[in-house]
């Protein structure tokens, strides 16, 4: 479904390259965590999946389904089903949260060439996800993002992902900011979208996400490159023993 | 009405391009000989079959116009307007005094529809249906028009050609119609108040409205009366060449209340076409006026060629005690927009407000605001302006809030704020203060801001186009002022602003 190849990427305008030559597949159906220590890229690999401008890849491939994603336009990755859920949520003053996706879902489907929900079939399908969630009807009614708690961004991005039903879910660092029983709740959001045509990739710094949202394959991302790869096993690993390994495996 | 019927169905098919209203309807048309003088002052007079002391009245304006200069104080930027090379009166030869709906040309309600009026009141207009009877367009669901009980008046070019629900609005003792129509019915209200809140002398463009303007809009609510209905106006400019100039008097008994809308268009054209209204409200003890504009006239295109140049005086008079006037306006289309609708807030305890949204992209300029003038006690008053530039366009607001000594315990609050997208628009605030006396307060808020790269990011991320994005995030922008608009409106100018904005990103 993804295919990563020797990803180099560098912050346009200026020289200091963050991914230094990335490989990663992610097979439809499968979970992949990304772990690392902070500031070793992995945030600025989801960037680059979801289109962010600020970025300029030097050197790599990047296909997804079959197609050049680094060719396609930030809206146009999100129509073919990529979704980010933001380690840190953008706030939109003034636009109501329940407009937002309704406006979000509805061009995504046009852009496939399926109908516009209309609105009580939208309202059903985001109520109905919502509960599962356990996000109050209320907050759909606030600005998005707008005063939300760390928490609740969080529990609204998940929303998000659930209404508009993605390919590829990345998530970054949604399980920060998110107490026991919200990292619970939105685990079985997250799990409930696991399907065989369905592919995620976690990024965490914590073995707990990785407790409730089984994956597939852990990856270890330091210094701009995968520099292990493994089973759920290896979570628990770096979870005793640190980083410590991996970084002086980079200088 | 089969005819008028199948044009409601086009009109719901037609898709919104970048200016929809830039139609020219093909009515045969009654000019006046171009140029202005006093002979075309009593022409104008003429037509309308007015009385002498009215004749006079506009004779004094001209008079005083010749000896007037044209304001340079805005910040704005037009060639000299030749204003002997103008039409000062067109008006449509097939509507002349029509009496029932009956008689309106077919043409003209086609061109109603294409005005975008609201399709429910199309029908009314049309003959479709009574305002009683239920509307073959309620099974959209979409409740688009709520009540669908909106009175209107619409003015084409420079003639009121029809005026909806008299009968019923007589019933509530309102009148509703054509200023010429009150002239004729009702001298004596429009001699009370006709100038008293707009003197002929206010300023250059408001002088010449009182020499030439050749119809608008009156209405009167009587003492503690609701008046049942939205009220609502139609303006388009159609002819080549015509300036119109429409006269708006509204009076506000006491204890009475009314919500009026005014809207816009003209079509599209190379030549600037000259628009300069004068509206005048009064609100008398308790009583309270809401004014709502969509003002959609042609933009000009994206080069500045063509376009409307609307010089406009809006000024609402807060006569008596407790009495309450508030404008909300969405300023989208004109190629210069120079509007300040103002309050004079004389009654104890009065209040005015001012909610507004500029929109200004290609190479617009809008030079546009309020003043506040308070000189009751206790009186307050509320502002809250929108500007958001794009393209090469100039969004300037020009605020003044003053307090004269008697105004005791005077209160203001003026939120101003300022949207910019791209880097080749200007947006300008310039707020006047003056507080004659110790015990008022005013309270300033001003922010500029940019659409932010992580807002457009994110939006986009969720599937949002580019032009989308920004339209939505604009429609957040401007929230506090959408919720002032009558509901009628709110759905047609969150479309409006996303066409507005059409071709600003990229
Ligand atoms: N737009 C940018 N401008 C400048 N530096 C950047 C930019 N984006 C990322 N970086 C730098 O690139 C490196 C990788 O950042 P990134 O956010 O991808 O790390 P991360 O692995 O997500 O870290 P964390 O675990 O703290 O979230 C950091 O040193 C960061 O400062
Ligand atoms: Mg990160």
């Amino acid at each position: 479904m993804l295919d990563i190849k020797n990803l180099h990427v560098k912050i346009a305008d200026e020289d200091t390259e963050i991914l230094k030559g990335v490989n990663l597949t992610v097979n439809p159906g499968e979970v992949h965590a990304i772990m690392g220590p902070n500031g070793s890229g992995k945030s600025t690999l989801s960037y680059v999946l979801s289109g962010k401008e600020d970025y300029e890849v030097t050197e790599g491939s990047v296909t997804y389904d079959g197609a050049d994603l680094l060719d396609m336009e930030i809206e146009e990755r999100a129509s073919a089903g990529l979704f980010l859920a933001f380690q840190y949520p953008i706030e939109i003053p003034g636009v109501p949260t329940m407009t937002f996706l309704r406006t979000a879902l509805n061009a995504q489907r046009k852009a496939r060439g399926e109908e516009e929900l209309t609105t009580p079939a939208f309202m059903k399908l985001v109520k109905e996800k919502a509960q599962q969630l356990k996000v109050r009807p209320e907050m759909l009614k606030r600005p998005v993002n707008v005063g939300f708690s760390g928490g609740e961004k969080k529990r609204a991005e998940i929303l998000q992902m659930a209404v508009l039903e993605p390919k590829l879910c990345v998530l970054d660092e949604t399980d920060s900011g998110l107490d026991i029983d919200a990292l619970r709740v939105v685990a079985e959001g997250v799990n409930a979208l696991r399907s065989p045509d369905r592919a995620m990739i976690v990024i965490t710094h914590y073995q707990r996400l990785l407790e409730y949202i089984v994956p597939d394959v852990v990856h270890v991302l330091s210094n701009g490159r995968v520099v292990k790869t493994g089973g759920k096993e290896l979570a628990l690993e770096l979870e005793a023993n640190g980083y410590a390994e991996f970084e002086t495996e980079a200088a | 009405m089969a005819a008028v019927q199948d044009t409601i169905e086009q009109v719901r098919g037609v898709d919104v391009d970048k200016y929809k209203y830039g139609f020219k309807t093909e009515i045969e048309s009654e000019l006046a000989p171009k140029g202005l003088s006093e002979d075309i002052v009593r022409y104008i007079s003429g037509k309308n079959d007015e009385p002498e002391w009215l004749l006079e009245w506009r004779l004094e304006a001209y008079r005083r116009w010749l000896t007037m200069e044209e304001p340079d104080w805005a910040r704005v930027d037009y060639p000299k307007i030749d204003f002997q090379d103008l039409y000062y009166y067109a008006a449509p030869k097939t509507t002349e005094g029509p009496k029932s709906l009956d008689e309106v040309d077919p043409i003209l309600l086609e061109t109603y529809a294409k005005l975008g009026i609201p399709l429910k009141e199309q029908e009314i207009l049309a003959g479709v249906r009574k305002h009683d009877e239920p509307s073959t367009l309620d099974e959209d669901g979409v409740g688009e028009m709520g009540s669908g009980r909106v009175a209107i008046d619409a003015v084409f070019d420079s003639v009121s050609v029809v005026t909806t629900f008299k009968k019923e609005l007589a019933k509530a003792g309102v009148i509703f119609c054509s200023i010429s129509e009150a002239v004729r019915e009702h001298p004596e209200l429009v001699k009370k108040y006709l100038g008293t809140v707009v003197p002929q002398s206010d300023n250059f463009y408001a002088t010449l409205n009182s020499a030439v303007y050749s119809d608008g809009s009156f209405v009167y609510i009587p003492e503690g009366v609701r008046c049942p209905m939205e009220l609502s106006t139609y303006f388009r400019i159609n002819e080549e060449n015509t300036g119109q100039f429409e006269r708006t008097l509204i009076i506000a008994e006491k204890g009475s209340y009314v919500s009026y809308l005014e809207g816009c268009t003209a079509p599209m054209r190379d030549e600037n076409q000259l628009h300069a209204a004068v509206v005048e409200l009064v609100a008398l003890d308790d009583a309270e006026i809401k004014y709502s504009t969509v003002q959609n006239w042609y933009p000009g295109d994206a080069n500045g060629k063509g376009g409307i140049y609307n010089f406009v005086t809006k000024r609402g008079d807060c006569r008596g005690k407790n009495s309450k006037i508030s404008w909300t306006q969405v300023e989208t289309g004109s190629a210069i927009t120079w509007k300040y609708p103002s309050c004079i807030l004389r009654g104890e305890n009065s209040r005015g407000e001012f909610y507004s949204i500029a929109i200004s992209n290609g190479r617009q300029q809008v030079d546009s605001g309020t003043k506040m003038i308070h000189l009751g006690k206790n009186s307050s008053s509320r502002i809250i302006s929108k500007g958001i530039s794009a393209g090469h366009s100039q969004n300037t607001y020009r605020g003044l809030v003053s307090a004269h000594r008697k105004a005791t315990g005077a209160r203001n609050f003026t939120q101003c704020d300022s949207l910019l997208i791209g880097d080749k628009c200007g947006a300008h605030t310039v707020p006047y203060i003056e507080a004659k006396n110790s015990s008022s307060t005013f309270e300033h808020e001003a922010t500029t801001s940019k659409i932010s790269d992580d807002q457009m990011f994110y939006a986009r991320q969720r599937g949002l186009g580019e032009e989308e994005a920004v339209a939505l995030i604009v429609n957040g922008f401007v929230r506090d002022v959408l919720q002032h608009l009558p509901m009628e409106f709110m759905a047609e100018t969150q479309k409006l602003i996303g066409i507005s904005l059409e071709g600003s990103v990229g």
